[in-house]
C-alpha cells in the first residue's frame, strides 16, 4: 500500500508519498484552485514514484474541503501533531506559522493533541504579515533573515498588518536602517507568537513548523522570547503533509 | 412524527405575529424583553403577553452601526438595529420594552432606544450574595410592577402573580424535561432542533399551549429521535444564541459532532430555576429566583461553574465549547474559568470568539473539527 499526504495551504501546497522506505515530496504554489493544486501534487508524486497503485490519501490544510479525491480529510492541527511526533518525538509544544494563520498545539506524552490555540481573523504574526512588511521594505521575504541587523533593533509597535506597513514606511522616512527594522519585525512576530504559547503554557520541547520557520531571525526571536531553544527541521514546511501521509498509512 | 412537531415550533414566530396583531386590535397588551432576567411573571400577572425580542440576526446590524459603535457585541447591535429600523413586528407591537443593566453596552443602548419607544430599565445588582443586592432587586421588581400598572392601566394583585408563578414554573419544568431527553445516547434531538424548539417558544403568546407542545414533543421523542449514535457529544456554553446566530451549533453538526445541550441563556441556564412558593410575598419569591441566574454579569459567577459541572456529567459531554460574541467582556473573561473547569473534569475545551457574520467560517470550522478529532470514539 502507498500512502499519500496532501497539505493544501493558502499559499503553498505540499505533498508526500510514502512507499515502504521510499519517500517523495513536492511543493507548489496553491494558486487560485486548491482542488487543481491537489491534483497536480498527486500527479507529480505519482510520476516521481514511477507510478503508484493501491493508494490511500489523506488531505489537510484549508484546501481539504474542496479537494474531493482523498479517503479522508483531517485538520492541520491533528496532521501537524502527527508529523512532528514522527520527526521530533520528544516535542510537547508545536508552534506553526503558515501563510494565513498561526497556531500553537500542546501534546501529551503519547503525542496526542491536548490543547491548541489559533489566531482568528487577524493576520498579525503570520506569513502574510511578513510578506506585506517585506514588500514595504522592498525586500524578498526569503531574504529577510539574511538582512537583519540585531545590534540595532528598531521598535515596531503595530501588530496589525496595515498599521505595521505604515509604521515601517515612517521609520524608513526618518532614516532608520532596513536591517534594524527587519530585526524589529522579527522581534514583534516572536513576541506575538510567544504570547500565544504562554496562553497554553510553555513546554519543554518546542518544535517550530510551517514556512515561516525557515526564517532564522524569527526562530531566534521566538526562542529568546520563550527562554528555550526551538527545534526546526529542514522538513518544517512538510510537517502537515507528513502527518497526513502517516494517517493515510494508518488507514491500511 | 417528531420532525413535524419540531416544525410546529419553527412556525411559532410567523404564526404568532398574526395572533399578536389580532390580539392588539382587541386591546391586548404586549411587553417586549431581551434577557432572561426579565420576570415574565409580572407581565403575565398584568394580563399582558410577554414576548422575547429578536437580537440574533445579522441583517439589521449595519443600520445599528449608524448610531452605535462598531466594536459592540452583535447581540446589542442586532437588537437595536431591529428596533430602530422597525423591522421586528414583535417590537412594533410592544406597549413597553423592559431592559436590565446587565452590561454596559446594553444599558446605554436602552437609553437610546428610550428616545423612540417606552422603555423601562431595571437596575440589576451584580453581587447577589449581599443583603443589599436582594433588597435592591426586590425594590426593582416592585418598581417594574408599578410601571406595568400605570403603563398598561391595570392593577396587579398578589394572587395574579402567584398564578403566573405557577405557569412559568410548569413551563420551565416542561422545557427542562425535554432538554433532559438529550442525556441519552444517541440524543433525542439534534442541537439545531433543540435550539429551534427552546428559542422559538419565547415567541408564543399562550403559555399553556406551549407547555402542551413541549410535553407532546417530549412524549413523542421518548422512544428516541433520529440523531445518529456515536458522534462526539458537545456541550455549548457562553453568550446567548438564537436562530440567525446559530453558526457555531450548525458548524459542529456539519462536521460530525452533535450538540447535546446549550447552557446559554436561550438554552438551559434558567430552566432548573423554580420560584419558591413558600414565601409570603410573591415579589420577594421572584427576586430570589431571578438573582440565581448564572450570568457572567454577576461577580463571582460560581453558579455557572456548578451548572456546567453537572451538565457535563448529566449530558455525558465529550467536549465543551464556549462561545463569546466579540466585545462581550464578561463572557470573554469568564472563559478562563470554564477552561479551568474543563481541565479539572478532563474534557477538551475550545473558546470561540466571533460575531454573527460568516467571514470567519473556515477558521471556526478548522478549530471545531480539530477539537472533535481530539475525542476518541
Ligand atoms: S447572557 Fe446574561 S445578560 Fe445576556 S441574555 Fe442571558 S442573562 Fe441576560
Ligand atoms: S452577550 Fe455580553 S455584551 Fe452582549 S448583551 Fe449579553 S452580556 Fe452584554
Amino acid at each position: 500500500m502507498i500512502a499519500v499526504g496532501l497539505d493544501i495551504g493558502s499559499l503553498a501546497a505540499k505533498g508526500i508519498l510514502l512507499d515502504g522506505e521510499r519517500q517523495f515530496r513536492v511543493i507548489i504554489p496553491t494558486g487560485w484552485s486548491p482542488r487543481k493544486a491537489g491534483e497536480q501534487l498527486l500527479d507529480s508524486l505519482r510520476e516521481q514514484a514511477g507510478g503508484a497503485e493501491d493508494i490511500r490519501i489523506v488531505v489537510t490544510g484549508y484546501g481539504r474541503v474542496s479537494y474531493q479525491g482523498a479517503d479522508q480529510a483531517v485538520t492541520e492541527i491533528s496532521c501537524h501533531a502527527r508529523g512532528v511526533v514522527a520527526l521530533l518525538p520528544k516535542t510537547d509544544t508545536i508552534v506553526d506559522i503558515g501563510g494565513q494563520d498561526s497556531k500553537v498545539i500542546r501534546l501529551n506524552d503519547a503525542g496526542k493533541v491536548i490543547d491548541f490555540v489559533m489566531n482568528d481573523k487577524c493576520a498579525a504574526g503570520t506569513g502574510r504579515f511578513l510578506e506585506v512588511t517585506a514588500n514595504a521594505l522592498g525586500i524578498d521575504v526569503d531574504d529577510l533573515a539574511a538582512s537583519e541587523d540585531v545590534s540595532q533593533e528598531a521598535a515596531i509597535s503595530s501588530m496589525c498588518t496595515v498599521f505595521a506597513e505604515s509604521e515601517i514606511i515612517g521609520l524608513l522616512a526618518s532614516g532608520v536602517a532596513k536591517g534594524s527594522i527587519i530585526a524589529g519585525l522579527h522581534r514583534s512576530v516572536g513576541k506575538r507568537v510567544a504570547a500565544m504559547v504562554r496562553r497554553l503554557g510553555v513546554g519543554e520541547y518546542i518544535a517550530f513548523t510551517g514556512g515561516v520557520a525557515l526564517n532564522r531571525g524569527i526562530c531566534r526571536a521566538l526562542s529568546e522570547e520563550l527562554g528555550r531553544p526551538v527545534q526546526v527541521t529542514d522538513f518544517c514546511q512538510f510537517t502537515g503533509a507528513l502527518g497526513a501521509a502517516l494517517l493515510a498509512k494508518d488507514l491500511g | 412524527m417528531s420532525k413535524e412537531l419540531v416544525k410546529k415550533f419553527m412556525e411559532i414566530r410567523v404564526e404568532n405575529v398574526i395572533r399578536l396583531k389580532e390580539m392588539k386590535e382587541k386591546g391586548g397588551k404586549i411587553v417586549g424583553y431581551y434577557c432572561t432576567f426579565f420576570p415574565q411573571e409580572l407581565a403575565l400577572a398584568a394580563g399582558a403577553v410577554p414576548v422575547g425580542l429578536c437580537g440574533t440576526k445579522e441583517e439589521p446590524i449595519a443600520a445599528a452601526e449608524e448610531t452605535l459603535p462598531r466594536n459592540l457585541c452583535a447581540l446589542i447591535k442586532s437588537s437595536y438595529g431591529f428596533a430602530v429600523t422597525d423591522k421586528c413586528p414583535f417590537f412594533n407591537f410592544s406597549d413597553l420594552i423592559v431592559g436590565e443593566t446587565t452590561c454596559d453596552g446594553k444599558k446605554k443602548m436602552f437609553e437610546f432606544m428610550g428616545e423612540f419607544k417606552p422603555v423601562h430599565v431595571m437596575q440589576l445588582p451584580y453581587m447577589k450574595e449581599s443583603k443589599a443586592a436582594l433588597d435592591l432587586w426586590v425594590e426593582e421588581l416592585r418598581r417594574l410592577r408599578s410601571r406595568l400598572e400605570s403603563e398598561l392601566d391595570v392593577t396587579i394583585s398578589d394572587e395574579a402573580i402567584w398564578q403566573a408563578i405557577d405557569v412559568i414554573n410548569r413551563e420551565s419544568v416542561a422545557a427542562k424535561a425535554l432538554c433532559d431527553l438529550n442525556q441519552q445516547e444517541p440524543p433525542a434531538l439534534s442541537g439545531m432542533d433543540l435550539l429551534t424548539v427552546i428559542w422559538s417558544r419565547g415567541f408564543n403568546i399562550d403559555k399553556e399551549e406551549i407547555i402542551e407542545m413541549l410535553n407532546e414533543l417530549r412524549e413523542n421523542l421518548g422512544s428516541g429521535g433520529d440523531v445518529a449514535a456515536g458522534q462526539p457529544r458537545v456541550l455549548i456554553t457562553g453568550c446567548p444564541i438564537g436562530l440567525g446566530s446559530e453558526k457555531v451549533v450548525q458548524l459542529v453538526e456539519d462536521v460530525g459532532g452533535t450538540v447535546v445541550a446549550l447552557e446559554n441563556c436561550t438554552g438551559y441556564k434558567i430552566l432548573p430555576l423554580q420560584t419558591d412558593t413558600s414565601f409570603d410575598d410573591p415579589v420577594v419569591a421572584l427576586a430570589h429566583k431571578y438573582l440565581q441566574i448564572p450570568c457572567s454579569c454577576m461577580t463571582p459567577n460560581t453558579g455557572r461553574i456548578k451548572l456546567l459541572t453537572s451538565m457535563a456529567a448529566d449530558f455525558k459531554a465529550d467536549v465543551i465549547i464556549d462561545l463569546t460574541w466579540q466585545a462581550c467582556h464578561t463572557y470573554n473573561m469568564e472563559s478562563r474559568e470554564i477552561a479551568k473547569l474543563a481541565k479539572r473534569i478532563g474534557l477538551p475545551f475550545l473558546q470561540l470568539e466571533t460575531d454573527y457574520s460568516a467571514s470567519d467560517m473556515e477558521n471556526l470550522k478548522v478549530r471545531i473539527e480539530a477539537i472533535l478529532e481530539m475525542v476518541e470514539k
